[in-house]
């Protein structure tokens, strides 16, 4: 039976709460919901940002998160996925991304939320730019780090 | 086919898309690559560095070996930092 998924990529923000009761309302069959929300970080020292901007690949993101989603639902038996993830200009203390998974039990949705943030830092078509308050707000597209592609590559069996 | 640019590559080619008709013999996205390097200053300046920029034919990442016949849209990016 094809479980609910729901991807959405959009500028504004997103209420947990609401998405959360979306996923689980009218189930009983869900004993798990791990939820994952990325936020926009403030930086210290000389990398202190006033504001973040993301750019993004219109319609390659919402395929390659689905292609993810796709895996995910392969290796566990999940109930519900959703993927939101947000584009435009952020500050410091907003959401940037949700990750929801619901399963029976917990280490299906503990191990799933982790796999598809894993996947969406290094291969979802999404580029930050920050503006640095020492640059005198210039701003400079942030650098991916290696540290993610070895958290992705974990996964590879 | 359409090419487009994200990111830094978008700001260095100083165009978010473009529709391009490369010559016969242009099989792979390294060679695309190439082949964009000789059109102009911005090209060189943004493909300068080949193994930095990722690339998509539609909507699919693969790698610079790819062939790109019959290929729709074709986008070039750098590693993504999503998330």
């Amino acid at each position: 039976m094809p479980i609910p998924v729901t991807i959405r990529i959009q500028s504004g923000d997103f209420d947990v709460a609401r998405e959360t009761a979306a996923l689980v309302t009218g189930r009983h069959d869900i004993g798990a919901v791990v939820s994952f929300i990325g936020i926009c970080r403030r930086g210290e020292g000389e990398a202190t940002i006033s504001e973040m901007t993301l750019e993004h690949y219109p319609g390659m993101a919402e395929e390659e998160i689905g292609r993810h989603v796709d895996e995910a639902k392969a290796r566990w038996p999940l109930d519900g996925v959703t993927v939101i993830h947000r584009f435009g200009r952020v500050v410091p203390g907003d959401n940037i991304v949700l990750v929801l998974t619901a399963s029976a039990h917990r280490e299906a949705a503990f191990a799933a939320a982790e796999f598809l943030m894993d996947y969406l830092k290094t291969n979802a078509p999404f580029w930050k730019s920050e503006k640095r308050i020492a640059g005198e707000d210039e701003r400079v597209w942030v650098d991916a780090r290696d540290q993610d592609d070895a958290a992705a590559a974990r996964w590879k069996t | 086919m359409k090419v487009l640019y994200f990111a830094w590559v978008r700001e260095r080619v100083g165009k978010t898309e473009e529709v391009i008709d490369p010559p016969p013999g242009i099989a792979t996205v390294a060679d695309l690559m190439q082949w964009l390097i000789g059109r102009g200053e911005e090209y060189a300046h943004a493909f300068a560095a080949p193994q930095a920029i990722r690339a998509a034919v539609d909507h699919a990442h693969v790698k610079h070996d790819a062939r790109i016949a019959g290929a729709r849209e074709i986008a070039f990016f750098p590693p993504m930092t999503g998330g």
